[in-house]
């Protein structure tokens, strides 16, 4: 649904925006996982695209809020960035498909790189209140650049820190502690958020412990509604089929292993329809 | 007072003139989500193929001034699984649906005729030219008028004659208006217009073309002047064809413009990237534009802008005509 939304406050966090919004409808229908979209510039502006975001926290309180983090990374989040309390943004959401719970209390471990740590806070929160047993795994390139570990720290049974240049915890990737959390934690299933490479290397240390990963993925998207088509991945469907599938409408989360990671980015010669399997024109 | 929005494309009428354009609807359930698409006055499917289609690589889109460009390359399900899943969903809730078709040869063309002349729920059949010419060093059909013309009368002599067949026409040629002549002496019912220009960014950090495919559809208000442009040089030549005016529709008020220049139904595309509601918004707006200027009926506003320089409108406005002794 389309939502006015009244911004309530912004902050930074480290490197990151956050934008507290009110927007009743988007925050009720909420579960971890989804996304919103915003268009930005205001009126008539020239940027025709929507901006798609995650949200960190959903609120009750006038009537619900969502929080959506982000980085200034060209105009659009830019604009985003200089919104101030009480403007106006244009939202749509609920989007996409939200992360699977377990149907039991489990022990999951959530590992979040950069900014990608946000939308696993309500996903903490909501398998808290199943009895699951919650571990973090955050990173980033440096201190200012891992988000959540606080707010982490606090909820989580243990919450491990990596950076790139060592100036927060372990020095190295997130991948490089995750082996060890699993083995502690004795973990049933990892969740994961984060840049393609990060997602690749985390489902594959999932797959030597024989453990689900679900991944909710970071693909640029014009629409976020899945009608522009241009935000498909390669994804191995139930029927051992690969199929380019639209990231806003059949993800953002994927089981792990179904993600063909490495050809991210290309039509792989066996996805369904794929170039020299038919009609070899294009428009 | 209400303004009577029904048009004519060619002879099946629609409700209102705003239809999705072709490509940006997906299979129409996307946008179900959001509104009742019995409210739009057509709705356009994806250019269907013969074979499923994976289309281009990413990165697919890129946004520029005013604009985008995207290269998605057709992707979509071939015919069999559209006649199997999407278009009886279509016709099954009884939606008006225009249903674009594409091909490399003449005989795929022919051929994705022969299979939807007989499905039901087919309102009318667009024939996107803006497709590589295999058979013809992959040059673009719309761009001559003989691979168009020839397209289009394979098209119509096979597709049912209740059926309206629609040339879809490209921009970028050297002359649109012999293009659309051409289309129309084939048998063509009726031309939309107009497809994405040819475009191409380049990102100055990775120091390359922002698209994988390179060049890519440029869409979205940029190129409503293009719009605009097209519809009225091709009305003004053949003004008894019904056009589809589609580029760059944001507002009521671009609508408005396709109008006045001579479309009868207008296509809303890349504005539905940016609000889900745009066709009903822009029908309101337009009704509303109608209604302010004392139109009762937007047919009496089609190809209006054309009439002579100094003449009155060729409609009586609602304040004048009370003031009439």
């Amino acid at each position: 649904m389309q939502v006015t939304g009244t911004v309530l406050t912004t902050r930074r966090v480290d490197a990151y925006h956050a934008l507290t919004v009110v927007a009743p409808g988007i925050a009720e229908r909420f579960r971890p996982g989804h996304f919103v979209s915003v268009a930005v510039g205001g009126g008539h502006t020239s940027m025709v695209t929507r901006r798609a975001f995650s949200v960190h926290d959903v609120k009750s309180d006038y009537g619900g809020t969502v929080e959506l983090v982000f980085t200034v990374r060209g105009r659009g989040t830019a604009w985003l960035a200089e919104r101030r309390a009480r403007d106006t943004l244009d939202l749509v959401g609920p989007l996409g498909r939200p992360f699977p719970l377990p149907r039991d209390p489990a022990h999951c471990v959530l590992v979040g790189a950069e900014y990608g740590s946000a939308v696993l806070f309500p996903l903490a929160d909501a398998l808290l209140a199943r009895g699951c047993r919650v571990d973090f795994v955050l990173g980033g390139a440096g201190a200012e650049r891992v988000f959540g570990a606080m707010r982490a720290r606090r909820i989580a049974e243990t919450t491990t820190l990596t950076t790139e240049d060592g100036s927060l915890g372990l020095r190295g990737r997130v991948t490089d502690a995750l082996p060890s959390v699993i083995a502690d934690t004795r973990a049933d299933a990892v969740y994961a958020c984060g840049p393609m490479e990060t997602l690749r290397a985390v489902t594959a240390v999932g797959m030597e412990f024989d453990i689900p990963v679900q991944v909710a993925v970071e693909e640029r998207m014009a629409c976020g509604i899945g009608v522009c088509m241009t935000c498909v991945i390669p994804v191995i469907g139930e029927d051992g089929a690969t199929r380019m599938v639209r990231a806003c409408a059949e993800g953002p989360v994927f089981r792990g292993e179904r993600v063909r990671f490495e050809d991210v980015g290309t039509i792989p010669f066996d996805a369904l329809g794929a170039p020299g399997g038919g009609a070899r024109h294009v428009s | 007072m209400s303004v009577d929005m029904r048009t004519f494309l060619a002879h099946v009428e629609l409700a209102n003139p705003i239809t999705t354009a072709a490509g940006c609807a997906s299979s129409g359930r996307e946008l179900a989500q959001f509104f009742d698409l019995h409210r739009l006055g057509a709705l356009t499917t994806r250019s269907i193929t013969m074979a499923p289609r994976a289309g281009r690589p990413t990165p697919r889109m890129a946004e520029t001034p005013s604009g985008m460009l995207n290269a998605v390359g057709l992707q979509g399900p071939g015919i069999e699984a559209f006649l199997e899943r999407e278009l009886p969903w279509l016709a099954q809730r009884g939606i008006k649906t225009i249903v674009s078709i594409g091909g490399g040869t003449v005989a795929e063309y022919s051929e994705l005729a022969r299979r939807l002349a007989d499905a039901p729920g087919v309102t009318a059949l667009e024939v996107n030219l803006s497709c590589p010419n295999i058979e013809d060093r992959g040059r673009i059909f719309a761009r001559e008028g003989s691979a168009a013309a020839e397209v289009i009368a394979s098209v119509r002599s096979i597709m049912r004659y209740d059926v309206p067949v629609v040339a879809k026409l490209a921009p970028d040629v050297a002359d649109i208006v012999s293009v659309a002549r051409a289309c129309v002496d084939a048998g063509a019912d009726a031309l939309s217009m107009i497809n994405n220009p040819l475009g191409m960014a380049i990102d100055t950090e990775a120091l390359r073309p922002s698209l994988a495919a390179v060049t890519g559809g440029l869409s979205g208000p940029a190129i409503l002047p293009l719009a605009v442009r097209c519809v009225w040089q091709v009305h003004a030549a053949l003004p008894g064809v019904p056009l589809i005016g589609i580029g760059g529709v944001m507002s009521g008020r671009d609508a408005f413009q396709l109008v006045l220049a001579g479309a009868c139904v207008v296509g809303v595309g890349t504005a539905l990237f940016h609000d889900p509601y745009a066709c009903l918004r822009i029908e309101r707006e337009l009704e509303d534009l109608l209604r302010a200027r004392g139109f009762q009926r937007l047919a009496d506003a089609v190809g209006l802008a054309h009439r002579p320089p100094g003449s009155a409108p060729r409609h009586l406005l609602v304040d004048t005509e009370e003031s009439a002794p």
